[in-house]
């Protein structure tokens, strides 16, 4: 057992039942009880406990061979030949990261025809690029890119490693993770530098429900996936130099296992995907009709937006699988999200309620969604929806 | 239905118990979480996994194993798989496997699954509890067979030794042609999962439910559980609730769409 609970010591002051979010410590008389089946091992009680009567026992930390590992590096994303704007966030993040570890920012930058990036990426605050330019790396897989990463991190020992947690970068960074031994965050919304200069990674879980500190004290990198747009990038700084070394990654076509017969576009011409828009414009039950998305379609060409939907407008065909929200859907963090005749059920909520902005519409002023939206008209979305778009095109007009 | 039959599918479905969290609150007092009274269910994209692999063997003949690591009474969750229609279950279960990250479950997990004859692989896309989306691609690693995530359609070639799929991505989905064993993760719209029925729910009781220890797994105690897992918990806290802010009621649409374009103005929105 690693979790050791000293029951002499303790005086029942019964301050862990009241920290423990799990709901694992129980009073038992005048001590308390631990239910193993509960506990997670945070470590939330043991830091409460005034007696030191709880303590968990942890492996010993190697420092030696942990300031073996230097730099943060971000592993940035290419689609149709571009680097997405999620790379561009994550090295603003490293900057800092860095700066505080008094480190480099090393780019990874793995795509075909794509090493005219490599420039972009030192003026939003790399020191140095990794190109990685192959056919072979046309078109993501699973395969060839972990091959690609694991040959880059396994001799060059950086100290942490952030991928995107997109669709691709939530396939490649637990292969990678698992092939080297380590530990990896899932889906940060938060990172800094604590005072051992270890990585404390914040993410949500429990569907947002909770939040939770996560450190790799042991193993190096430390490796997490971040949420695309929490991090704003930088303005980018045009005469800042870096260096930019090529490296060649050689595969065999027999490595890549899995092959991609077509693809298929569901969304419109100028549909823009959820995943990584700044405005969503989502509609709900309330729209009635899939004629009637022609209504949040303007709106959201007006907003340079995404029309995402909830389940029953994405059940109904209305919309493709790719645009809804929600636990059963894709979980979105917008600086601006509308939620068009939408109830606001919590798996709903669970997808969308860390966006910046909230604007709710929705004729019944009893609908949950007005709980946590910052602006809530109460009212028919097919009178309000249209006097929204007039006032913006007056707005865009006189600027 | 095509019973030809001389594809026999062997699939093994990893499957989790989670809290419903939709129903896990915040005490507002204390700030922690409520999970008295919070039901457990099977996490919902493993129906999705699980209802894959007993169409497989309807079709193609076959055997479907479903797997979990968890607590003794995780054994709920394999009883409602092999009542949907699986035809055996294994219970991980051990004190040594508690407190394990996405790792050190993959380990547990995949060390079983390496003494397991099997095609298919067949995870949910992501638990609803811890929410991470790693371990169906860890295991495949620790296995070292191909993965493919976010499967919405599953077809098996003729000669039973490729799978076709439809892999979700930002904008719609990807057709991957994959040689087996493969691990695919599940995800909405691959099936409608079946409710279990009375008979079903009978026969269940009736199917082979395995129960392995650390011991009769046969790995050492330090690389699974807390002690084997390479990230930890340091502390969980509540998240900042939200509020609701301006509500306009009862105003002409017109007005109240003013009022809204200067809010988003002033808070640079738009
Ligand atoms: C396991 C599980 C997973 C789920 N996953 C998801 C998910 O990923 N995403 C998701 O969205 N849901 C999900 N759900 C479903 C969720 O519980 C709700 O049923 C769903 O979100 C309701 O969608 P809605 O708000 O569009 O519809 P409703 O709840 O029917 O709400 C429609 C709203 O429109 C309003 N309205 C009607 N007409 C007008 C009008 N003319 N003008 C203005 N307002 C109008 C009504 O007042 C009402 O509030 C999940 C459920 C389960 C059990
Ligand atoms: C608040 C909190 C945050 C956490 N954050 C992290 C983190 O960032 N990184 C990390 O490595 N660990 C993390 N953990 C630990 C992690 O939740 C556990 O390792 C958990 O057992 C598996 O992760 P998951 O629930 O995210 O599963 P997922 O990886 O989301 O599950 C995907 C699929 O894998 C299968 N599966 C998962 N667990 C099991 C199981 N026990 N038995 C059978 N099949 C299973 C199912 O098919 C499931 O659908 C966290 C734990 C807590 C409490």
């Amino acid at each position: 057992m690693v979790l050791i609970y000293d029951k002499e010591k303790c005086t029942g002051c019964m301050l862990c039942p009241k920290v423990c979010n799990f709901g694992a410590i129980t009073k038992d008389g005048n001590k308390v009880r631990f239910d193993f089946d509960k506990c997670v091992l945070c470590g939330s009680c043991q830091e409460v406990c005034p007696v030191n009567a709880i303590k968990i026992e942890r492996k010993a930390v190697d420092k030696d061979k942990i300031a073996q590992y230097k730099d943060v590096w971000v592993v940035c994303e290419t689609a149709e030949g571009r680097v997405r704007s999620v790379a561009y966030e994550l090295v603003t993040k490293a900057r800092v990261l860095a700066d505080n570890l008094r480190e480099k920012v090393v780019a990874v930058l793995i795509g075909s025809d794509t090493s005219s990036y490599a420039e972009s990426l030192i003026q939003q605050g790399a020191d140095k690029v990794l190109v990685v330019d192959d056919k072979a790396f046309a078109d993501y897989t699973t395969d060839a890119y972990t091959i690609a990463v694991t040959s880059l991190i396994a001799p060059r020992k950086p100290a942490i490693v952030l991928f995107g947690a997109t669709g691709n970068g939530r396939d490649l960074a637990p292969r990678v993770a698992a092939r080297l031994g380590l530990g990896l965050t899932a889906d940060c919304t938060g990172l800094e530098i604590d005072d051992k200069r270890q990585l404390v990674q914040i993410r949500p879980a429990f569907g947002g429900n909770i939040m939770a500190e996560i450190l790799c004290p042991y193993t190096r990198p430390q490796m997490s996936t971040v949420r695309p747009n929490v991090f704003k990038p930088r303005e980018r700084d045009v005469s800042r130099k870096g260096t930019i070394e090529k490296v060649e990654v050689k595969i065999n076509p027999v490595q890549i296992r899995t092959r991609v017969v077509n693809r298929v576009k569901e969304l419109a011409e100028g549909m823009k995907p959820i995943d990584t828009a700044d405005v969503i414009v989502c509609s709900g039950r309330g729209i009635k009709d899939p004629a009637n998305l022609t209504l949040p379609t303007e709106l959201a060409k007006l907003l340079d937006a995404a029309v995402g939907g909830s389940r029953p407008v994405v059940d109904a065909g209305w919309l493709p699988p790719s645009q809804q929200v929600g636990q059963s859907g894709r979980t979105v963090c917008p600086k601006l999200y509308f939620a068009l005749g939408i109830s606001g059920a919590i798996q709903h909520r669970i997808g969308m309620s860390s966006s910046d902005v909230i604007v709710a519409v929705n004729k019944d002023p009893e609908a949950p969604i007005f709980e946590i939206a910052d602006f809530g008209i109460v009212g028919d979305l097919f009178e309000v929806v249209p006097a929204v778009i007039e006032e913006l095109k007056n707005l865009q007009s006189e600027r | 239905m095509d019973t030809s039959g001389c594809t026999f599918m062997k699939v093994i479905v990893p499957v989790k118990q989670v809290p419903e969290v939709a129903e896990v609150r915040i005490n507002p007092e204390t700030g922690t979480l409520i999970r008295e009274g919070v039901p457990s269910i099977l996490n919902p994209f493993d129906e999705y996994a699980v209802e894959a692999a007993i169409q497989l063997k309807e079709k193609l003949g076959g055997e479907v194993t479903v797997v979990t690591m968890g607590p003794p009474q995780a054994k709920e969750v394999l009883l409602k798989a092999l009542a949907m229609g699986a035809d055996k279950a294994i219970l991980l279960t051990d004190r040594a496997f508690a407190g394990a990250d996405t790792w050190a479950t993959a380990r547990t997990l995949s060390e079983q699954i390496k003494k397991m004859e099997y095609d298919l692989v067949i995870c949910g896309k992501q638990a609803i509890d811890g929410d991470t989306a790693q371990v169906g691609p860890e295991i495949a690693e620790l296995l070292g067979i191909p993965q493919v995530c976010y499967v919405r359609h599953l077809e098996v070639e003729e000669d039973g030794k490729f799978v076709v799929v439809h892999r979700g991505t930002d904008e719609g989905y990807e057709v991957v042609r994959v040689k087996l064993p493969a691990l695919l993760t599940a995800t909405k719209g691959l099936n409608e999962p079946r409710l279990p029925n009375i008979m079903g729910i009978m026969k269940a009781k009736k199917k082979p439910l395995e129960e392995v220890t650390v011991t009769t797994l046969g790995i050492s105690p330090d690389s699974i559980g807390l002690k084997g897992s390479p990230t930890t918990v340091r502390k969980v806290f509540a998240p900042e609730r939200r509020k609701g802010g301006i509500k306009i009621e009862g105003t002409d649409p017109k007005a109240a769409a003013k009022k809204l374009v200067e809010f988003l103005a002033s808070k640079g929105a738009i």
